[in-house]
C-alpha cells in the first residue's frame, strides 16, 4: 500500500495542535479522541481520520504527488503514537496529570518533528531497536587451524 | 500559565533545535579513517592478502585510533572485513552500499537519487540492502540510521559515509575522487 506522503505530513500536523490543547486543557477526553485516530490510522490507514480531511479537503487543491511512499513507516509511527497517547489518556483520567503530561510532551515532540521537518522519530529508532533485541547472526569467520 | 503550557513551549523549543541538527547532518559524507585510495601511505601488494590477523567478530571501527596505527604498518587488507560476507560485486571503482529498511521514507527517495548516479556515472554501481537482514554487518559497521551510504571503492574499502538522503551534489563530491 502507498500513501501520498504529503497526507501523513498533514496528519502529523493537526496532531501537534491537537496535542497542544491536551497538555494545555490536560483534558484526558481529548488525549483519547487522539488516541482512537492513532489506532484507526495504524490499523487501517484507509480510515484515518485526518487522513480523510486531507483528501476530501487539500488532495483536490495539491494536484497529484510526484512520489509515493509506502504505508508501513506510518503505520509504524501510529502505533508508537497510539502507545503514548493511551498513556497519556489513563494518566489525565486516573488523576495522575504528571504521567499524562510527560506521555503528551513524547507525542508531541514526535508529531511536531514529524510535522515540521519530516523526521519520523519511531523510524529512526526503529533499526537501533532491532539492533539491541535480535541477536546477530554468526558471520563467516576464517578458520585460524586452516592456515 | 499552566504547567501544560510551559511543557509545550520546551517540547517545542527542544525538538526545533534537535530537527535543525538532524536536518543538516542528513546525507553529510564523512571520511572512513583507513587506507584510502586516493593518498596511500604505503605501495599496495597486487591483491588477495587474505592472511592478514583477524579482527574477531569482525568488529569494525574502521575509524579508531589502535586500529589505524595497526594497518599503517602492515599492508592494508583488501577490502573491509564486514562487507566480505555479503557476496558483493565491488568489482566497479565505486559502489554505493545503501542500507535501507521497510520503515524508512527517505530510503525510497536515496534508492532513486543512487540509482539515477550510478547509472550516469561510469564506474559506479549502487546496491540496495535490507538492513534487518544484515543485522550482524550493521553491528560491525556501526549503523543506527537508515538509509546508510556507504561509498566503497573497487578495493572492497569504505571511503566514506553518510547517513539520511544526501543530495546530489554531496552524492557527486563524494565519488568525484573515486571515479
Amino acid at each position: 500500500m502507498l500513501l501520498d506522503p504529503r497526507g501523513p505530513r498533514f496528519s502529523a500536523a493537526v496532531t501537534t495542535v491537537v496535542l497542544v490543547l491536551v497538555l494545555i486543557t490536560g483534558s484526558g477526553w481529548l488525549a483519547l479522541a487522539q488516541a482512537v485516530v492513532f489506532a484507526l490510522s495504524a490499523f487501517r490507514p484507509a480510515l484515518s481520520p485526518y487522513g480523510l480531511v486531507y483528501r476530501a479537503l487539500l488532495a483536490p487543491r495539491l494536484g497529484r504527488p510526484e512520489e509515493l511512499e509506502p504505508a508501513a513507516p506510518f503505520r509504524f509511527a501510529q502505533t508508537v503514537g497510539l502507545g503514548f497517547a493511551a498513556v497519556a489518556t489513563v494518566g489525565y483520567l486516573a488523576g495522575a496529570p504528571v504521567v499524562g503530561t510527560v506521555a503528551a510532551g513524547f507525542a508531541l515532540a514526535a508529531a511536531f518533528l514529524n510535522a515540521a521537518f519530516g523526521l519520523c522519530l519511531g523510524c529512526e529508532a526503529f533499526l537501533l531497536f532491532r539492533r539491541a533485541t535480535h541477536r546477530p547472526v554468526q558471520s563467516r569467520v576464517p578458520n585460524p587451524a586452516a592456515h | 500559565m499552566s504547567p501544560g503550557l510551559w511543557v509545550v513551549v520546551a517540547v517545542l523549543g527542544a525538538t526545533t533545535v534537535l530537527g535543525l541538527l538532524w536536518q543538516r547532518s542528513n546525507g553529510r559524507m564523512r571520511d572512513v579513517a583507513g587506507p584510502a585510495p586516493a593518498r596511500p601511505l604505503v605501495p599496495e601488494p597486487p591483491s588477495g592478502h587474505t592472511a592478514s590477523p583477524d579482527r574477531p567478530g569482525a568488529q569494525s571501527r574502521a575509524g579508531s585510533s589502535d586500529r589505524a596505527a595497526s594497518s599503517g604498518a602492515e599492508p592494508p587488507a583488501p577490502g573491509h572485513p564486514a562487507l566480505a560476507g555479503l557476496d558483493l560485486d565491488l568489482s566497479l571503482p565505486v559502489t554505493l552500499v545503501q542500507f535501507s529498511s521497510a520503515f524508512c521514507a527517505p530510503c525510497r527517495a536515496t534508492r532513486a537519487l543512487c540509482a539515477d548516479v550510478a547509472s550516469r556515472t561510469p564506474g559506479v554501481a549502487h546496491v540496495e540492502l535490507d538492513a534487518e537482514h544484515h543485522l550482524d554487518t550493521v553491528r560491525a559497521l556501526d549503523i543506527r540510521r537508515t538509509p546508510t551510504v556507504l561509498v566503497v571503492d573497487g578495493a572492497g574499502r569504505i571511503v566514506r559515509r553518510a547517513s539520511g538522503l544526501p543530495t546530489r551534489s554531496q552524492l557527486m563530491t563524494a565519488i568525484a575522487d573515486l571515479v
